[in-house]
Formats: C-alpha cells, sequence, structure tokens
C-alpha cells in the first residue's frame, strides 16, 4: 500500500537506515555489505543502528503476537530520525510495511509503527522507485535466472525494478524460468514443520531453475535463497546462488551461497 | 464425512508418495492458471468487478437477517418452501422426510459441495434411497467410493486410466470391446449410462451458487446440463444451500457470476447457468411438482462478527487452490475433510474446529497468491495466521514449537543479549562448515537437512565486521 509519504521526492541525502535482517547478519554478511555499497553509490547517507535484531515474523506467523510486538518494538526504537528504513529483503520489509500497523493497532505505538511503516522500503525497490536509478556500473559475464520471492513480488509489488537494475550490468544474460513467481517453499518456519511439502516444492522449483539453462539464480530474499542453494547442491546441480544485491553490487570475490571459501594464497 | 484433518501430515506423505496423484496434480497445475490469467486480460473491469462483488457481499452479511427473510417471503409467494436447518443433521433429515413423503427410490444429484459437508449420500443410503451423483466428476468418484479433491473438479486427482477401469468394473452392459482410451468416450459411456438415471429419479438433489433475495431464485452453474435435468425431470427439486449464498438482486448475481467463471475455469461464463423459481406453474411445459429449499446454517452464523466473517464471501470458484504450491504438492484429499486448500485451510476449522483442523492454516508458506486471485479478495494468509493466534493464546500449539519460539523471541527482545547469543552460536556452525561451505547433516534441523544442504555462515555477523569497519573509520574499505 503505497502511502502519500512514498511519493514524495526524496531529500538530498537522505539518511537511510539499513534494516539488516536477522538472516543476512547471521549468515550472510556480504549482502548487507553489497546493500551499504549500492545505498551509497546512490546518494544515500548509511546508518547501521546496532540495537536491531529481527523483525519479528517467526512470531508473528506462529500466531504468538504478544512476542511479536516485543521483538517489533525493538525496531521501533533502533530505527527513528531516519529518512527511511530499507532492508535487503521483501519479506521483512513487507512485515515492517504491510503488518507492523496492523500489529500495533490500539496499541500506544500504533502512529510510530505507521509512520514507520511509510518509511520503510525493500533495497531494490528503494534504489528504482525512490532513489530512481535506472543502471549500475558493473560486469558480471553469466547466464542468470532470477526468482520472485513472494513477500516483495505480492506485498510490494517488486517485479520488474530488479529485472531492470540486472538488465544494466555487463555481461548478464537474463532468462526466465518457468513458474518464477511461484513460492520455492520455504515459508519461513513452515519448511521445518512440513518438511516433506516443503521438500516436494522446492524440488519443483530446482527443476525449473535447472530447466531454464541458467548458471547463476539470484532472489531478493536470503531464506528462499537458502532453502533452493540447498536443494540445487543436494541434487548436485552447479547453478551457484547469490542475492541480488550482490550481483547489482559486483560482489564476485565472495563465494557463492553454500560454497566454500576459496584458498587463496595472497 | 469423517475427517481425517488431524492426520494431515500422514495424509500428506502418501500423497506425495502417490505417482497417479502426482501425475494428475500437474495437470491442475498446467490446467486452470493460464486461462484464468487469460480470461481476466480479456476484460479490462475485471479488478474492478472484484471489488463490486466484495462490496456486494459484504452488504449482504452486515444485513444477512434481512435479506433471508426477504428470500423466504419470496419463495413462498412463489410456491415453494424453505426448511430452515441449524445443523447437519437436521438438513440430512429435512431432505429424507421430503423423500419419504414422496416415496422416492432413487434422487438424482448435481454437483453440491454442501450436500458433501452434510454427508447426505451416506444417510439416504441408510434409508433405502439411492442417490446418484450426475456431473461426470462425482459420479466418477461416487463409483470410487471416494470424497471430491477439489470444489469444482472433485476428479481431479483421477487418471482418464483409472476411471476407465472403475467405468468398466461397474457398467455391466459395457461391451469389453469398446474403446474408452479418449476423454470423449469416457463422457459419452457415462452420458448413456445416466440417461436412464435422470429419468428414473424420483427427487432431484442441487446446490446453490446463489440465492436471490429479490425474487426466490436459486441458481446452478455448471458445464454439462446435468444440473438442468437433474431439477426439471423429477417429482421434486430440493436445493441444499447454505445461507451465505444469499444475494439481494438479479443484478448482484450477475455482477459475481461474471468474475465466477473467469476465475474459476477461465471460461467467460459456464455453459449453463439455471435460474430456478419455485415449482412448475401451471403454464409451465416443464418443472418439479414441488420446490424445497434447504437452508443450512452449520456453523456459518457464528463466524459472523468474527475475524473469520470475510470468509463468507466465498464463491467457491476454486481459483485459491489452483493457484497453492501446498494443494498442488499434496491434493485434496490431504486436507482431510470436505474443503481443501486455501479456502479449507480457513473454513474447515471454522466448522470442524481448531482442535481437529489445525494442521491446516498452519501448512501455508503464507505465499499469498491464493489472496492475490480470490475474486471476492477475502485475506485467506490473515485469516490463517488468525486460526494460529487462537491455537497459540488456547495453547493448542505444539508445545516444542511454542517454546521455541518464545526462548527465540526472549533473545530477540534484548539486543545485547541477542548479539552475545547469536556471535557464539554462528561462531561454532562458521568454524565446523568453513571447508565444505554447507552441511549436510546439522544436529536439531533434521527438518531441513533430510531434503537440503544447510548453507554454513561465514562465521561473524554483518553487525561485528560493520563495528570494526566504522572503529577503522572505514579506511580499508
Amino acid at each position: 500500500m503505497a502511502s502519500e509519504e512514498h511519493s514524495v521526492a526524496p531529500p538530498k541525502m537522505p539518511r537511510v537506515g539499513l534494516f539488516v535482517t536477522c538472516l543476512v547478519d547471521l549468515f550472510r554478511p556480504s549482502i548487507g555489505f553489497a546493500a551499504v555499497k549500492l545505498l551509497e553509490d546512490a546518494g544515500c547517507s548509511v546508518v547501521v543502528p546496532s540495537a536491531q535484531t529481527c523483525c519479528g515474523q517467526p512470531a508473528y506467523n506462529s500466531g504468538d503476537r504478544k512476542d511479536a510486538r516485543g521483538v517489533a518494538r525493538t525496531v521501533l526504537r533502533a530505527f527513528r530520525g531516519l529518512d527511511y528504513v530499507v532492508a535487503p529483503s521483501g519479506s521483512c520489509a513487507g512485515m515492517i510495511r504491510e503488518h507492523y500497523p496492523k500489529l500495533f493497532a490500539g496499541e500506544p505505538e500504533e502512529a510510530e509503527a505507521e509512520a514507520l511503516a511509510s518509511r520503510t522500503w525493500e533495497l531494490i525497490s528503494f534504489l528504482a522507485d525512490v532513489m530512481k536509478v535506472e543502471r549500475v556500473e558493473c560486469h558480471w559475464p553469466a547466464r542468470a535466472t532470477y526468482h520472485d520471492s513472494c513477500s516483495g513480488l505480492r506485498e510490494l509489488g517488486i517485479r520488474q525494478q530488479p529485472r531492470q537494475l540486472l538488465g544494466s550490468v555487463e555481461g548478464l544474460e537474463l532468462v526466465e524460468m518457468a513458474e518464477a513467481e511461484v513460492c520455492c517453499g520455504f515459508g519461513g518456519t513452515f519448511c521445518v514443520k512440513y518438511p516433506e511439502i516443503s521438500d516436494s516444492i522446492v524440488s519443483k522449483k530446482a527443476e525449473n531453475i535447472e530447466n531454464s539453462g541458467a548458471e547463476l539464480l539470484m532472489a531478493g530474499d536470503l531464506g528462499c535463497l537458502m532453502n533452493m542453494a540447498g536443494k540445487l547442491q543436494r541434487r548436485g546441480s552447479r547453478v551457484e546462488v547469490r542475492h541480488v544485491a550482490e550481483v547489482l553490487a559486483g560482489q564476485q570475490e565472495e563465494p557463492a551461497i553454500g560454497e566454500p571459501a576459496k584458498q587463496v594464497a595472497k | 464425512m469423517q475427517s481425517t484433518s488431524h492426520a494431515f501430515k500422514q495424509n500428506a506423505h502418501r500423497a506425495l508418495h502417490d505417482p497417479m496423484l502426482q501425475k494428475a496434480m500437474g495437470h491442475v497445475r498446467s490446467g486452470f492458471i493460464d486461462k484464468r490469467v487469460q480470461a481476466a486480460a480479456r476484460l479490462p473491469e475485471f479488478d474492478q468487478l472484484r471489488d463490486q462483488a466484495k462490496a456486494i457481499k459484504d452488504h449482504t452479511l452486515a444485513h444477512l437477517d434481512h435479506y433471508l427473510e426477504r428470500y423466504e417471503a419470496k419463495v413462498l409467494e412463489m410456491g415453494g418452501k424453505v426448511h430452515w436447518c441449524a445443523t447437519a443433521e437436521e438438513a440430512r433429515e429435512a431432505v429424507l422426510s421430503i423423500c419419504r413423503s414422496l416415496d422416492a427410490r432413487t434422487v438424482t444429484k448435481g454437483k453440491s459441495m454442501l450436500s458433501e459437508e452434510i454427508a447426505l449420500n451416506e444417510h439416504l443410503e441408510a434409508n433405502g434411497i439411492e442417490p446418484v451423483e450426475t456431473d461426470l466428476g462425482e459420479y466418477i468418484i461416487q463409483l470410487r467410493k471416494e470424497p471430491p479433491s477439489h470444489i469444482i473438479a472433485p476428479a481431479v486427482h483421477v487418471n482418464k486410466e483409472q476411471v476407465e477401469a472403475d467405468f468398466r468394473r461397474v457398467h455391466k452392459n459395457l461391451p469389453p470391446e469398446r474403446s474408452l482410451s479418449e476423454a470423449a468416450q469416457l463422457v459419452d459411456e457415462a452420458r448413456q449410462v445416466l440417461r436412464q438415471r435422470y429419468l428414473e429419479a424420483d427427487v432431484g438433489i442441487t446446490g446453490a451458487n446463489f440465492l436471490i433475495a429479490e425474487t426466490g431464485t436459486s441458481v446452478i452453474v455448471t458445464n454439462e446440463g446435468n444440473g438442468d435435468l437433474t431439477q426439471t425431470l423429477p417429482k421434486a427439486h430440493i436445493v441444499v444451500a447454505s445461507l451465505e449464498k444469499v444475494v439481494p438482486t438479479l443484478e448482484d448475481c450477475a455482477t459475481i457470476l461474471r468474475v465466477l467463471a473467469r476465475s474459476a475455469t477461465g471460461q467467460e461464463f459456464s455453459s449453463y447457468t439455471t435460474f430456478s423459481t419455485g415449482p412448475r406453474r401451471p403454464e409451465d411445459p416443464d418443472g418439479p411438482e414441488e420446490y424445497h429449499v434447504i437452508l443450512l446454517d452449520n456453523g456459518r452464523s457464528s463466524m459472523l462478527g468474527t475475524e473469520f466473517q470475510d470468509m463468507l464471501r466465498c464463491i467457491r470458484c476454486g481459483a485459491c487452490m489452483n493457484h497453492c504450491p501446498v494443494y498442488h504438492a499434496v491434493g485434496g484429499h490431504s486436507y482431510g475433510w470436505v474443503y481443501p486448500g486455501p479456502m479449507g485451510a480457513v473454513l474447515t476449522p471454522s466448522l470442524i474446529g481448531v482442535e481437529e483442523a489445525g494442521h491446516l492454516p498452519n501448512a501455508s508458506t503464507f505465499c499469498g497468491r491464493c489472496e492475490a486471485v480470490c475474486p471476492m479478495r477475502i485475506p485467506l494468509p490473515k485469516m490463517m495466521r488468525h486460526w494460529r493466534e487462537r491455537e497459540f493464546e488456547q495453547h493448542q500449539a505444539p508445545a516444542k514449537a511454542r517454546l521455541a519460539i518464545e526462548a527465540w523471541a526472549f533473545v530477540a527482545k534484548r539486543p545485547r543479549l541477542y548479539r552475545w547469543a547469536t556471535s557464539l552460536l554462528i561462531g561454532a556452525l562458521g568454524r565446523a562448515g568453513r571447508r565444505r561451505g554447507r552441511f549436510r547433516e546439522l544436529p536439531l534441523a533434521g527438518g531441513w537437512t533430510a531434503h537440503r544442504d544447510f548453507p554454513a555462515p561465514s562465521g561473524r555477523s554483518f553487525q561485528a565486521r560493520w563495528a570494526e569497519q566504522q572503529r577503522r573509520g572505514r579506511a580499508s574499505r
């Protein structure tokens, strides 16, 4: 739901709080550094509040509203006084933008939650829609395909923005897989609560990825990426898996998700 | 119908290992989705019609008592009768007593999910009355003694070869040399057998897609014309309908019809849309002598005024299940009761209890595709989450999962504790996974590693590295 504030032109050098997200913070810091680079290249001043943890989705989607609010309060507190909050995840940005106002409805923090929601963006759509970034300076020769993660696509309408920016990457050939908009079967706690069903869904996704002929898979959410990378690797597939921000930032020295660091003697 | 929703996981396990079913489910994935997209694209005002359709139902539900009374008055005026039934049992008894008053031996039936909900066929059979399903899909599953696996395509889980085998087993006069390898040949065979059954039937039972308050009309949509024969040939026509089917006017019905078939099968309109108002009048060339409406509540009125009221907008088009990755994986029978897929995941706990059907709203990735295609804009994921909230509040969620969430939240609410605890965890995982970059097995993560590798963390958090960079003035970057 685009609010009024979203259509207002950004200040000259907007102060952007990076909501790193718990998965990126713990599992793949390179996505966070890619986000910082892309935001700075776009003319933002980036701050990373140290008191952030998680958006609260695991509790929220498990029916535990009280704990979800408790965790969400850490986000409200950590990101006060910034022009924008940007997350390299459609799922976490969607949680703040679409669900925080409902979570805090009737609570003292209701107005604050709504204000935060209206300032919060997923990284790629922020670059394209707010900062009006049209291209990136980067070279990445590969045949690649993009998976539309569910929350980014259906809650935030992110579809053409990553494709547009990826189109400006020199050497990158973007091919569409079949059913790119179908869920990968991750679903947060779903994948451990219903592992067999999740496996069936991610197996079909892996087939579609392999059939596309791509050697590189990208998406905008680390949860989905870990799920798809884990399945592709279990199947013995050679497809590399990376976050779309890592590719746009040209972080080629970073090993792909689930791959060991290269033992290069310097 | 006896529910097996509590055994959803076991049902799903069986379904995932059933190659015939998996083959049939492949057709669902490819069959419905493109047709819906094309039908919607051909109608520029499609999304606007969805808004109108939603508004009509919201208005009706806000004044449900008023429209139901108007509807009944009109049915009476047209010479029909309305039987108000609070429970499935009352509805079964009402149908049976009408059948008995006519000494009915066989009844033909149009497709009706509500008759599945009240287990009507079993009740009629137990009382010496033979129900004959006339919708091809329903007919097939009746022969197979199975419940429907989809609300508009009840036999979608069955392959052609299985239908041929069923017909050869049951149709005694079918010459073995006759070919039944094509779908059209199967349809012809069913049609020949069913023709005779229409003529024999004493009572015809149909469901209703709509009840129109303004005119006292019941409406069915079909693609085979079987509903028309079912309701016009016998002495009596019984409509079984739940109370949220009512809409105020003919015009309202027409608006919703424009989104129904497009969402369901991608047709602009179903082949047959049949309006029935009262019994045969003296000037009518045909029609039933008696017209009865079984108007059933069965738990729906208790959804009014709750967070589940929006579910009563559902027009049973099936778009949600046609687009659901979980439904595609496990098929309709896994859900264990009458209504599968996302709409079933919300409705079933309302009707038979969340204690029995708690798995259903939990077995969703919240991918949101169902809500995106629902013509009535029902927020299905949101309502599944409401069920999870109820379970959590009433301590029905599994204790282990509950404890894990609460423990995690305790830490996540305390940033400094969180930093410390997570750095220990990922430090250890990072060291253990450094060489391969991933784990094939991991303690406490068996649900994940049974099917896929687990990518190893690099060992130090973004925050730790960022803080270090800040200390160095980011000079080395």
